[in-house]
């Protein structure tokens, strides 16, 4: 553990808690924002260039604003008054701990393990953006294109439901 | 003597860093690139101000600047000592923050701008060797530190508590996401051609000669339609005019930096220069042949020469635009973005495709201009429906 590694998980960990403890919602999603850039600058730091600079092209830059925008046209800018701890943090905390196990469970059962223990392999040349680009278009092809088909199904359906009615 | 002209601010990089010991090294060569980008692209804004200014002023028959030289001496310079002005002018002015704005978000927002913009020109190639980092994924860095600044406007604008902030916010954010993809798209055709993310590669690729005569994507039917699409989604980027909505000065007053007073307003004002330098900076990159010369018999110039000439040749056209077309409304900017930038731009990646794959020759141009043309002019005429354009008729009060 570097002392790199040290200052970005702090300041990944500490944008999470604050998205999760601050009242005002717009400041929750600004710091949202901090802790996935602070994810983002992990996977640069492990050499994953490709899914660092997704993370923030498609998380900052996308998701963020949807978030904020979703935050202004629902409700008023001024934060709630009721505490911010209520009893639905138990149904919370709940699944937050079953998805971190399931996850932990499916990654430590992983067949990446035992490659990964050994540092001397070139991690760097696997993730390299070109093996990404070739996986994509020969090996996971079909899964890319299902992902296509389900995007543009989302494009049309958000256009249908911005469309103006002619009937009245 | 050539080469030394061409390399000689890498040699002096290199002896500056050299003079430090071995373990210093890798953070004085950070400090070193980062400073030059800095002072370069600092002072390019200053006289980017001046030259802006006397442009549109000649377009509008006015003089402009023309007083203002260089303190404490008779040099006049024709104006060009006006920037120093105008930056001790924001240095010393009152910084006025709302009463009830955001206090801790108000005074970020600038910063969380500026940040990504200075990143955005650690990728792009300057001059040979002459780039701060050279990273598989450059172009891809480039647009990733891009999206960095849509939130920072929308920051800006929230923070300040104002409606006209909000609406400016609101109006860049719709703008620069609608023109992110069109923008985005059209550089995807330069990618599959050259088969690298990297700006290094991308630039030689487009190093050699065909005679004299250079082979920049621009001067293929694919490369130059993704030139002008790139080009129009860079001008709605940086919130140019004619896509200028989001300031808006008749409408909202100044949009989402309404609020800021003194320097943070010239960092807003900085960031959008700095911004559009880098955005031409990368349609430089990507379709004019970065820093290689425009005819082969010129080669002999320094690479850098060459790259902050056509910089400069791109910015003189945004201050042209600027002052002759007449800024969109906000339904007709978002038909232009979804309805022709972006078909237009899809079309685009078919006839790269094509390119790529047909024998060189007179048919592929035939095979790859038809593909853009006839798309062009029947999505022009599909859009403009019933409306015709004549020659207007003046009515004069009798």
């Amino acid at each position: 553990m570097t002392v790199i590694f040290a200052m970005i998980a702090l300041v990944t960990l500490a944008g999470a808690i604050a998205a999760m403890s601050l009242r005002n919602l717009v400041h929750c999603a600004l710091c949202l924002v901090l802790a996935l850039g602070g994810l983002a600058t992990l996977f640069l730091q492990l050499e994953a260039q490709f899914v660092g600079l997704a993370q923030i092209l498609v998380y900052i830059g996308a998701v963020a604003i949807l978030i904020v925008f979703a935050i202004l046209l629902t409700r008023g800018s001024e934060p709630p008054q009721q505490p911010v701890v209520t009893s639905s943090w138990v149904m919370g905390a709940g699944v937050a701990v079953l998805t971190f196990g399931s996850l932990a469970a499916a990654l430590l059962a992983s067949w990446v393990t035992p490659a990964a223990a050994n540092p001397k392999t070139d991690v760097a040349a696997d993730v390299a953006v070109n093996r990404i680009g070739e996986k994509l278009m020969t090996d996971y092809v079909l899964p890319l294109e299902v992902v296509a088909l389900l995007l543009t199904a989302a494009l049309i359906g958000a256009v249908i439901i911005a469309m103006q009615e002619k009937g009245r | 003597m050539t080469d030394f002209c061409d390399q000689i601010f890498v040699l002096l990089a290199h002896w500056l860093v050299g003079t430090f010991p071995v373990s210093w090294r890798p953070l004085v060569s950070a400090i070193v690139s980062v400073s030059s980008i800095m002072a370069v692209f600092g002072l390019l804004f200053g006289l980017t101000t001046v030259v802006e200014r006397k442009t549109i002023g000649r377009i509008q028959n006015r003089y402009g600047p023309n007083r203002v030289g260089l303190p404490f001496t008779e040099l006049r310079l024709f104006g060009f000592g006006q920037f120093i002005a105008d930056g001790i002018k924001a240095l010393t002015k009152e910084d006025v923050v709302p009463r009830a704005a955001d206090q801790v978000v108000h005074f970020l927002a600038p910063l969380i701008l500026i940040v990504p913009v200075f990143l955005a020109f650690s990728v792009v190639p300057v001059g040979r060797n002459m780039v701060p980092i050279d990273i598989d994924a450059g172009v891809l860095f480039f647009f990733a530190v891009g999206a960095g600044t849509e939130l920072a406007v929308f920051t800006a604008g929230w923070s300040s508590r104002n409606k006209y902030s909000l609406l400016g916010a609101m109006r860049a954010i719709a703008q620069m996401i609608s023109y992110e993809v069109p923008l985005i798209i059209s550089t995807i055709t330069v990618v599959m051609l050259v088969g690298s993310l990297s700006t290094v590669k991308i630039v030689e690729a487009q190093a050699d000669y065909s005679g004299q005569l250079p082979q920049w994507h621009v001067f293929t039917p694919w490369g130059f339609a993704g030139f002008v699409l790139f080009l129009i989604a860079a001008m709605a980027e940086s919130n140019r005019s004619p896509f200028d909505l989001p300031e808006g000065e008749s409408e909202i007053i100044a949009g989402y930096f309404i609020e800021y007073s003194g320097f943070k307003f010239a960092v807003f004002f900085l960031a959008e220069y700095l911004g559009m330098f880098a955005i031409s900076g990368m349609a430089i990159t990507l379709f004019l042949g970065g820093w290689t010369a425009p005819l082969a018999m010129l080669d002999w110039l320094p690479s850098w020469l060459w790259f902050f000439g056509k910089l400069m040749a791109l910015i003189f056209l945004f201050i042209w635009v600027r002052g002759t077309v007449p800024r969109l409304r906000i339904d007709q900017l978002m038909h232009f973005a979804w309805k022709f930038m972006l078909p237009m731009a899809l079309i685009n990646i078919v006839a790269a495709g094509l390119w790529r794959f047909l024998p060189p020759g007179l048919g592929r141009w035939l095979v790859c201009s038809a593909i853009l043309l006839v798309p062009y002019f029947l999505l022009g005429k599909a859009l403009m429906g019933e409306r015709r354009f004549a020659k207007r008729k003046y009515r004069y009060a009798e």
